[in-house]
């Protein structure tokens, strides 16, 4: 089971490191975790995505709310959610695949951002999934450097709602 | 010109100090009182209160003032030099610990009596990581307690210099918080937070770490604040109506309900509010090793602790129970092995202030958080009409049943005449039973545990301690120091095994120093005690590495310390020794001699 944490927290030195302290003591998983300040600079939004069977997941939750630096947890399921992930892959080319690549690019509306005479870098914004499938389509295709941001995620949109 | 009136008024302060000390050694030289002549400061600052600026090292010391803290238990170093150079201006004692560890025992003991957070201050590196075992120890029991620790200079930090280690980030899994201190005019606003944090909510050790360039820059405004403003700490103060109800309801349909209760009770100041209540409908009552002493020994509602070390009837009592009030108890492995199968077909209510703790280790058919002294006031003012007493009497047969059984054991081993050493069993049964009614009983960790918890006879006011959550060996002896200063003219009586006791048997010199009457016994065999039972027990008698010998000698040991000694090597004269034991007003220390076969 998955579940993705939306997580307020103080924006002072060391907090990042107390959260995944926590994760680390409590073994509990972190499959995704992101990063980033907010519209307040004294606070700073963490998503983590973390799996595990559901006693796991609430204590998760549970434990989060007790760290001192933490103001907020929400939690929700992938389903209930809009998440998107953003990689950038660089990548060989030559003149046998470089449209291929191309294509792939097109069809799955990822961006050439970067270009030299040999090595291009492709940028993809996409849910999770979709980048994750985005980057099978490279297995032929020699691969210099890959970096993901992790799991963003927002729930749904619903009316009457904060 | 300076030094000059420094060193005059140096030495009118050391007259001024032989006189009082005088005066103070006649009056107060009362048997079970603490006869203070605290060893008084010999330097006083040489700038006049008009000229001197205050400093962070004065502004700690002057929030550890506004938090009314009598005692710091610590170690000087370097790194903390200038808060030790500030507390001389106050009236705050200090203890001089013999290692850091025990300096956190002590203010953990000091805290569970008194109530008021226990104070810990120690140099960087070394100094603060030996404080490590003392803090997560505190951290198992939940006990509130502030850890100032020097650091090395700012700008030094993280660069690797001499005692420099991430103090902060290396105690973060056993501290309910830490601070570093990077701007000195946060001082009074820390102070404020850490006390609150430590002593509200589920309680704990906060440790602030303070670099040494911190505390000498100057703070021109000290504010201490009345009020702390965390946005993102709110413990939950009222257990919710709704819940209390339910669990009131339950109580009317239940035929066997039992409370049990664990530390929280003593850490919320719940227990009179519990006894009562337990009183008003006649409900059972059983308790963790943490929640001994919540009810006397001989309550007749109280039916003794559970768990693996606990009474078979307690046990007994939890088993045929169709709903368990667990109050300010964790549902932990050493109480509760099996969660879930122990609590199938029963109804569970989980009381407790940190939400965490409910549903961690066994999901509770109604989870009530709150803080449990205002629970259980609420609880006695609902309207509550049942009768138990078919299920009391159930459980009085089942208890008089052990009782009698543990009564002709104590009877045998008393009389058996071929016996070499004394039986801990009613060795600790009579200690206790001579023990002052509010007397405080500090168990060590292994076999004396055991025996005590199984054993210990504690009265209405009396109290038990012990290191439960941690079970760190060399706890009772530093811990029973600090119970002393918490509660002077109450008796503090340890009692360890010989392997813990070397663990922190260097306090002797504290506690000759400060001339803390604390009695220590040492229930010696020689061996790692618990561990030899388990090589007995699971690896049968493949002994391995238990053997502590003969050393030190503690008839030696004692005289070293101008510790008095007392010697039981046998049952008999049982009564005679603890009595003088117990009647000596100086530090005292008897060894007790425990066959290495005894199992607990």
């Amino acid at each position: 089971m998955k579940k993705i944490y939306s997580v307020l927290v103080e924006n002072r030195a060391g907090v990042l490191c107390k959260v995944a302290g926590l994760f680390w003591r409590r073994c509990y998983n972190i499959d995704s975790l992101a990063v980033g300040e907010t519209d307040d600079h004294t606070v700073s939004h963490m998503i983590i995505v973390s799996s595990g069977d559901s006693g796991t997941l609430e204590q998760v939750e549970k434990q989060l709310n007790k760290k001192l630096d933490v103001i907020k947890v929400k939690t929700f399921t992938e389903d209930q959610a809009v998440s998107r992930e953003l990689m950038l892959i660089k990548v060989h080319y030559n003149r046998n695949n470089r449209r291929d690549i191309m294509e792939n690019c097109s069809i799955m509306g990822a961006q050439i951002i970067d270009m030299s005479k040999s090595l291009m870098t492709i940028q993809i914004c996409d849910t999770p999934e979709r980048v994750s499938m985005f980057l099978d389509t490279f297995k032929t295709i020699s691969i210099v450097e890959i970096t993901r941001t992790g799991t963003l995620a927002v729930p749904k949109c619903k009316d009457g709602q904060a | 010109m300076r030094r000059c009136s420094a060193q005059l008024k140096c030495a009118e302060v050391k007259t001024q100090m032989k006189s009082v000390k005088r005066d103070k050694a006649v009056s107060l030289a009362v048997p079970g009182n603490l006869y203070w002549d605290f060893p008084e400061p010999l330097y006083t600052n040489s700038v006049s209160g008009k000229e001197k600026r205050m400093t962070g090292a004065d502004a700690i010391v002057k929030c550890l003032e506004q938090e009314g803290v009598e005692y710091v238990f610590g170690y000087p170093g370097v790194a903390i030099a200038p808060f030790y150079n500030s507390i001389l201006a106050t009236d705050i004692k200090t203890v001089l610990v013999r290692q850091e560890q025990n300096a956190a025992h002590a203010a953990s003991g000091y805290t569970r009596i008194s109530g008021k957070p226990g104070v810990v201050a120690v140099t960087s590196g070394p100094g603060a990581e030996n404080l490590f075992t003392g803090i997560a120890t505190a951290f198992a029991d939940s006990i509130p307690m502030i850890c100032i620790t020097g650091q090395v200079d700012s700008h030094l930090m993280g660069s690797d210099v001499f005692q420099e280690a991430d103090v902060s980030g290396a105690v973060e899994s056993f501290v309910k918080y830490s601070y570093i201190v990077r701007d000195v005019t946060d001082i009074p606003r820390i102070f404020r937070e850490a006390f609150y944090i430590a002593s509200t909510g589920r309680k704990g050790p906060v440790l602030i770490d303070i670099p040494c360039d911190v505390q000498k820059e100057t703070i021109s405004r000290f504010v201490y604040p009345k009020e702390v403003h965390l946005r993102t700490y709110k413990p939950t103060v009222e257990g919710h109506i709704v819940q209390i109800r339910k669990v009131i309801k339950e109580l009317e349909k239940a035929k066997r309900p039992i409370i049990c209760v664990g530390g929280g009770v003593h850490l919320g100041g719940a227990k009179e509010e519990v006894r009562a209540f337990s009183k008003k409908h006649g409900i059972p009552v059983v308790c963790t090793m943490m929640g001994l002493s919540v009810m006397p020994t001989d309550d007749p509602l109280f039916f003794g602790m559970v768990g693996n070390n606990g009474q078979p009837y307690g046990n007994q009592a939890m088993n045929k129970a169709d709903l368990i009030i667990m109050a300010g108890a964790r549902v932990a492995d050493r109480s509760i092995s099996q969660p879930d199968l122990a609590m199938a077909g029963k109804t569970l209510v989980h009381i407790d202030v940190d939400p965490a703790e409910i549903g961690k280790n066994t999901t509770p058919a109604i989870p009530l958080v709150g803080d449990i002294a205002h629970i259980f006031h609420t609880f006695n003012e609902q309207e509550l009409h049942v009768d138990y007493s078919d299920w009391i009497a159930q459980l009085d047969d089942c208890r008089m049943h052990g009782q009698q059984k543990k009564a002709e054991k104590l009877r045998r081993a008393a009389e058996n005449p071929d016996r070499h050493s004394v039986d801990p069993a009613l060795f600790v049964h009579t200690l206790s039973s001579a023990m002052a009614p509010d007397a405080v009983y500090v168990a060590d960790v292994g076999q004396n545990q055991l025996w005590s918890c199984a054993n210990a006879q504690i009265r209405e006011g009396g109290r038990f301690l012990t290191s439960g959550g941690m079970g760190t060996m060399g706890y009772a002896l530093p811990a029973a120091l600090g119970a002393a200063l918490g509660a002077p003219g109450r008796q503090v009586v340890c009692v360890c095994g010989d392997g813990g006791f070397q663990m922190s048997m260097m306090e002797l010199a504290a506690m000759q120093y400060y001339h803390i009457p604390c009695k220590c016994v040492v229930l010696r065999n020689l061996s790692l005690g618990l561990v030899r039972q388990h090589q007995h027990l699971v690896y049968h008698d493949h002994f391995s590495v238990i053997d502590l010998g003969g050393y030190p000698k503690l008839k030696e040991l004692t005289a070293a310390y101008d510790t008095h000694y007392y010697r039981l090597e046998t049952n008999a004269g049982i009564q005679g020794t603890i009595d003088a034991f117990l009647k000596d007003p100086a530090p005292s220390l008897m060894e007790v001699i425990v066959d290495p076969d005894e199992l607990a």
